[in-house]
């Protein structure tokens, strides 16, 4: 069966960003760019089907700018097959992602789709729902466990009180958390080869997609900065301190 | 104006996001409903009906509701959305899994994880594992909003009386089922409701040695929490997991144990009133979010802290 994987360019896990002066936004000029940790999960996972003889193709997508063809070049690396970059420079909201996505999985035919849970830079975590819904798929969110049997898909969903699984029908959709698998790193030779997978790049407009959103971002700020306390020396004086000045137990 | 919120509950019982996710309803002003959905839930719509504040409960009791499965709650909060303003729910597992699901049903988008209310249709939400705060605005009609409960305190569970009406609709989907759960088993308090928390990470070495952390916790009546690679090294759970993907806690009281404090932990619990670190590593991280710090190896301070609180 034919896999759908989307993928997000976004700051890397490791930079701590900064808001603007101007509180339009955070700074990203100059930081370093990587895929969603939560989507190379969603790229490993598509790549363990194939490796076990589910997936007969993977196809990577990302909605973003010219610039997100790195992170799919990286994908295809990993063992995708091949690429689609729906591409705007627009800022976009989870809707219009999923908007795009569902116009490629209505050409794609695909009968699993994986994303990640959430992007690290806006924490929506809406994505894989929106994109449900939109097609009317059943979705499993969150993942931990993901099965193909027949034409159904278990997934062992992490929730707040442990874990569950449900049973959803083909084609469904699914997205990543944190111990899904561990994914690969791509080797050179991988590398190399990836540059000459196809990658196809569309407009939102040739998908007939409308990018409005009904949210507007008017400002965006440093958070509270929290100061650093004291050092204390023993354990008596922590529960010295505790106890005394900052009473809580 | 009039505010939907979708009931989280367990057990039979209102869970406490949903008083959380009341008060931020209360905040934005006008009448509370709150939905409860699933099956033989008579008597968390009871419960419903006395919280604080809450106009109209609707219970909607039927069997295609038992396990919460978005294929199936969404069409039935869209289809009573209709008649609202705002539909709030709380940014537990449960919320976060079903309203993206209704607001893309609702053509709207959906804002996340709230962490203030400006206005009726302006609110703060932390972005970039809380390393910024975004002020957004929203034009859709129907307001489709998760609630960060740690934002918001709760109201009152008792007080309110209101009308209870039950909801007919029944949406089957019939696109997935329940096949089972393995939940957490625990006399501790809720990680999200404690008022003290104590968390191992890395540092605890293995999972046996959280019996530490558990004890520890037992005689401050706190709840156990874990950084994401006490999880990952597969020490503890997924449940106990506390940063930007996981469980996001605001207690009186955090004792990090052995954490080094990434960004993605500090993204969970830097909303403490008063944090502690104990760690051997004095250039940790987590020393420069600390109002208490403890240089030491945590095998030695944490069975003293114990003897000593």
């Amino acid at each position: 069966m034919k896999v759908l994987v989307a993928v997000k360019r976004v700051v890397d896990y490791n930079v701590k960003v900064r808001v603007k002066a101007d509180n339009s936004g955070v700074d990203l000029a100059n930081v370093k760019m990587s895929m969603n940790p939560f989507c190379e999960i969603a790229v490993e996972e598509a790549v363990r089907l194939k490796e076990k003889g589910v997936a007969s193709e993977i196809v990577v997508v990302s909605v973003g700018p010219a610039t997100a063809q790195e992170q799919l070049r990286t994908a295809l690396a990993l063992g995708a097959d091949r690429a689609i970059l729906v591409e705007t420079a627009d800022e976009l909201n989870s809707l219009a992602v999923a908007k795009a996505l569902k116009a490629v999985v209505d050409k794609e035919q695909p009968q699993l789709v994986i994303l990640g849970k959430q992007a690290i830079d806006s924490d929506n975590n809406q994505t894989g729902q929106m994109l449900a819904a939109l097609t009317g798929f059943a979705q499993g969110t969150f993942a931990s466990k993901v099965e193909v049997a027949g034409d159904k898909v278990n997934v062992t969903r992490e929730i707040d009180g442990g874990l569950q699984t449900v049973a959803l029908n083909l084609p469904a959709i699914v997205t990543t958390d944190l111990r899904l698998n561990e994914p690969r790193y791509a080797s050179l030779p991988n590398i190399m080869k990836a540059k000459k997978k196809p990658l196809e790049t569309v407009t939102p407009d040739a998908l007939g997609v409308s990018l409005a959103s009904t949210n507007k971002t008017l400002k965006v700020e440093a958070p509270a900065a929290r100061s650093a306390g004291i050092k204390v020396k023993s354990v008596a004086e922590l529960v010295e301190k505790l106890k005394n000045e900052a009473k809580v137990i | 104006m009039t505010i939907l919120v979708v009931a989280e509950h367990e057990n039979g019982a209102v869970a406490p996001a949903t008083l959380n996710t009341v008060a931020a309803a209360a905040k934005i002003g006008g009448d509370i409903h709150v939905l409860v959905a699933g099956q033989n839930v008579g008597g968390v719509a009871e419960s419903a009906a006395k919280i604080a504040g809450v106009a109209k409960v609707l219970v909607a009791d039927n069997a295609a509701y038992v396990h919460a499965l978005p294929e199936n709650v969404a069409p039935l909060v869209v289809e009573l959305a209709k008649g609202y303003s705002h539909v709030l729910a709380p940014a537990t597992t449960n919320g976060k899994n079903i309203l993206p699901r209704v607001a893309a049903l609702l053509d709207v988008d959906q804002i996340s994880e709230i962490i203030s209310v400006e206005s009726a249709d302006t609110f703060k939400r932390p972005i970039y594992a809380g390393n910024a705060i975004a002020t957004v605005q929203s034009s859709a009609a129907v307001k489709v909003i998760t609630v960060r409960t740690t934002g918001f305190d709760a109201v009152a569970a008792e007080g309110g009386s209101a009308a209870v009406e039950a909801v007919a609709a029944a949406h089957d989907a019939g696109k997935s089922a329940f096949v089972g759960e393995e939940l957490a088993k625990s006399d501790r308090p809720e990680l999200t409701a404690a008022k003290i928390v104590v968390s191992g990470g890395r540092g605890m070495g293995n999972g046996d040695n959280f019996k530490h952390l558990y004890a520890l916790a037992d005689k401050l009546g706190a709840a156990v929490g874990a950084s994401r690679a006490a999880v990952d090294a597969g020490f503890v759970p997924n449940d106990m997991q506390v940063g930007q993907t996981g469980k996001i806690v605001a207690p009186q009281l955090y004792i990090a144990v052995g954490i080094s404090g990434a960004i993605q932990h500090l993204a969970g619990m830097k909303d403490s009133k008063v944090i502690v670190a104990i760690n051997k590593d004095e250039e940790a991280p987590i020393f420069q979010v600390a109002d208490y710090g403890l240089v030491a190896d945590l095998f030695e301070a944490v069975p003293e802290l114990e003897k000593l609180v």
